[in-house]
């Protein structure tokens, strides 16, 4: 029995995997959760507005790149982040003014929105391949490890290493910052305020004096910054690839849902819930358990649940029992 | 202009195109085209049957479209009897195990009092259920898939004369058509009772797992190593190519023999499956004129009015939600018979779902005549754009020197006109004719 190896190789193996991916996904699921409460639709085309906004990035990143500018060990990336978030606004706001608005005039039901929402997807996803093409693309750079297993060993003297990757880091720090720069806004400024009036109660919202195309314009605003900040944490974290993107969708939508539509804090904790879900229940639980179980309990087998193949089926198999239990998720969202 | 002559115009208009593309490119392209068309307006029938008549938003096509071809692989391979000698009994026991436990567990939340000890029960019974369906299904699982794992390796079929039974492949059409249904019963069970947006997700994940489970199921139906070769109810080009009649017939015509064969072959299929979809077509014709379709549209219109008029909504729905699956999986079938093998790993939900929603908003959602229409000038679309994007982009480009990256660029993106053309085929429609091309009456 060796428990502190065995929770160093569960934190290399699930634990840091697993929050990394769970604030990618908290992110994404971030930006459904808003358009939901605020535009009343599911938004179809949010795996690939995710796409469009990391792929305005990395365009800037190889720009910056090609002009010899780089942060040290942190990846360029992040400097071309803001332009991504730009561009991913204009495409946004370029949308609703094109699309949207005029359903919105309308009061066409719900589901209308998430047909267009499908046209758009599919301009969308057909737009991002059409500039970058289908084919992956890598673009971190900078430092790879902040902990390396080699150092960690050496540090502390342990059986097991322990590997934290720069992204890994940034994702987690980034995550942080965001959620509550926008727990920030939704719950002190006055914009912020008459978006949730607005969420909450729309005629309410428009006898106070809230004007709703503001509100609106905000709110994509807000997700274009939220879906591209996503978009590039994973795009570091793992590569870019504009299906794969689209293929997102479903663990977002997931989290999303999981922890109740139009909830911004759901959406986090769906995030998290299906992410550990996701990499436990797919994880070879093999080394773990022999380190924490006597020698006669080991397993002879992998000890995984599922084979990884099963991943988004997993995530969807959690929210299917959630639904089942609490028709609108953990945090009791929304339904129109 | 009347209705008629307007409908009719709509439908020669799709048939020009398709023999244009005989003319102007081939016959058998044009044919192809066909075939699927057909195919896919029978999906679409399936999907208007749950949007234009219930409005039930699935979005999980993909997913019964899926077990219609998994159907006839179980109906029209031949058995590997090894494979059942050495697990089936086995894989059946553990699969009968697994039913039992998750049954047990329902009848304990149901019969028990809420309370901590109904929970650690339930939390026993599926853990417990868990490892003891593993350890029976694991070994038999390997046992079968360690036989021929090259060619075989899983259970194979029902069809006890291989590929001389290729009639075998037409009665799995109706098979899928039933295993999608009795799959759409479990689903629409446990999820037809959530609201608006949480069930179009519910049936988009639904769809993942289905494929998911026909992805790593290697004792089923050989997973991501595809069965290939399926029997066929069609005559092989081969055979017909060594079959002096049809030389001499083909010389008649004056046509080479390879490529009379190719068409005769692709013909007889357009035969069969036009006289599914015509079946399909009068049958969802009569539904929607009957009563239960007017029911069906009242309920769509408003649920709480006919509840209130006595109609069971939920009932309702199960019912159109299995019938509409059921199509589904027959066009499944269908089109796996077409491509002679099922390719779990081809199964994408742009293509398989979305695709087919814009087939049925685009022809008209609510009509039946609509769906068809839509389902043929969509696949038209979507086959057709990627050469004529090609052509638009050679005559944008052809003023740029050649080698110059931009060029090379935009031809290269060509082949991704297709989602973009899709998507402002569906914009368009939505916003100018939001009823479709043949509207509902």
């Amino acid at each position: 029995m060796d428990l502190l190896n065995a929770f160093v190789a569960l934190s290399n193996f699930v634990l840091i995997p697993a929050i990394a991916y769970g604030s990618q996904l908290a992110l994404g699921a971030l930006g459904v959760t808003l358009i939901y409460g605020i535009l009343r639709f599911s938004n179809f085309a949010h795996g690939d507005t995710m796409a469009f906004g990391t792929m305005v990035t990395i365009l800037f990143t190889w720009l910056f790149q090609s002009w010899g500018i780089s942060l040290g060990p942190v990846p360029t990336a992040l400097l071309a982040l803001p332009f991504g978030i730009l561009g991913c606004m204009a495409l946004l706001l370029f949308t609703d003014r094109v699309v949207y608005k005029f359903y919105r005039e309308q009061k066409a039901k719900p589901v209308i929105l998430v047909i267009v929402s499908l046209g758009v997807m599919f301009i969308m996803n057909g737009l991002v391949r059409f500039i970058i093409g289908p084919d992956d693309q890598r673009f971190a750079d900078g430092e790879r490890f902040i902990v390396s297993v080699r150092t960690f060993k050496d540090m502390t003297g342990l059986e097991e290493g322990l590997a934290i990757k720069t992204t890994q880091g940034i994702t987690v720090i980034t995550a942080v910052i965001v959620v509550a720069a926008l727990f920030w806004f939704l719950n002190r400024t006055r914009t912020g305020k008459s978006m949730r009036a607005y969420s909450d109660n729309e005629d309410l919202a428009l006898l106070s004096g809230i004007n709703p195309e503001r509100v609106v314009m905000i709110t994509w605003m807000i997700v274009a910054a939220l879906a591209t900040v996503a978009g590039v944490l994973y795009g570091l974290d793992k590569s870019f690839k504009p299906f794969t993107y689209f293929q997102l969708l479903l663990p977002i939508f997931a989290s999303a849902i999981v922890g109740g539509l139009g909830s911004p804090l759901g959406a986090i904790a769906g995030g998290f819930t299906i992410a550990f879900s996701e990499v436990m229940v797919t994880y070879a639980w093999k080394k773990v358990a022999g380190y924490a179980l006597p020698e006669s309990l080991a397993p002879d087998g992998l000890a995984q649940l599922l084979s990884t193949d099963y991943k988004f089926a997993v995530s969807f198999v959690i929210l299917l029992i959630v639904l089942l239990f609490r028709p609108t998720g953990l945090f009791a969202g929304k339904s129109v | 202009m009347n209705e008629t002559v307007k409908n009719t115009a709509l439908f020669a208009l799709v048939a020009v195109l398709i023999i244009g593309t005989g003319f102007l490119q081939s016959w058998n392209s044009a044919l192809f085209i066909l075939n699927f068309g057909l195919i896919s307006a029978i999906m679409a029938l399936g999907v208007n049957l749950q949007w234009g008549f219930a409005g039930l938003f699935n979005v999980g096509i993909m997913g019964f479209v899926a077990l219609g071809g998994l159907a006839t692989v179980l109906v029209s391979m031949p058995p590997t009897t090894e494979a059942w000698a050495a697990g089936g009994g086995g894989v059946i026991v553990a699969l009968l195990m697994g039913a039992a436990t998750i049954v047990v567990t329902a009848l304990v939340i149901k019969r028990m009092s809420a309370g901590w000890l109904r929970t650690v029960v339930v939390l026993v019974l599926l853990i417990g259920g868990f490892f003891v369906y593993r350890a029976l299904f694991d070994p038999s699982v390997a046992r079968i898939e360690a036989i021929d794992p090259a060619s075989t390796g899983y259970l194979g079929g029902l069809n006890p004369g291989g590929a001389a039974w290729g009639w075998m492949t037409l009665v799995a059409w109706p098979v899928g058509g039933l295993l999608a249904a009795g799959v759409a019963w479990i689903i629409g069970k446990t999820a037809l009772g959530l609201r608006s947006d949480y069930l179009a997700i519910a049936t988009l994940g639904i769809a993942e797992i289905i494929i998911a489970v026909m992805k790593n199921e290697d004792w089923l139906s050989r997973g991501v190593k595809n069965v290939i070769g399926l029997p066929r109810p069609a005559p092989y080009e081969i055979e017909l190519q060594s079959d002096p009649a049809f030389l001499e017939r083909a010389a008649s015509l004056g046509m080479d023999p390879v490529t009379a064969s190719t068409i005769w072959v692709k013909l007889v299929y357009a035969g069969l499956f036009a006289v599914v979809l015509v079946i399909l077509f009068v049958l969802a014709q009569r539904a929607l004129h009957s009563p239960w379709g007017r029911m069906m549209r009242a309920i769509r219109d408003n649920e709480n009015a006919s509840e209130a008029m006595g109609k069971d909504v939920t009932a309702r729905h199960l019912q159109v939600f299995i019938l509409g699956s059921a199509i589904c999986g027959i066009a499944g079938a269908m089109m796996t018979t077409l491509d002679g093998q099922l390719t779990p790993g081809t199964y994408q939900p742009l293509r398989f779902t979305f695709l087919i929603w814009v087939m049925v908003i685009v022809g008209g959602s609510g009509n039946n005549l609509g769906a068809v229409l839509g389902g043929f000038l969509i696949w038209f679309l979507w086959v057709q754009v990627e050469p004529m994007g090609l052509l638009l982009m050679q005559a944008i480009t052809s003023g740029m020197t050649d080698g110059s990256p931009l060029k090379v660029h935009l031809i290269e993106s060509a082949a991704h006109m297709r989602l973009l053309t899709m998507g402002l085929v569906l914009l368009l429609v939505l916003r100018f004719s939001p009823r479709g091309l043949i509207p509902e009456r």
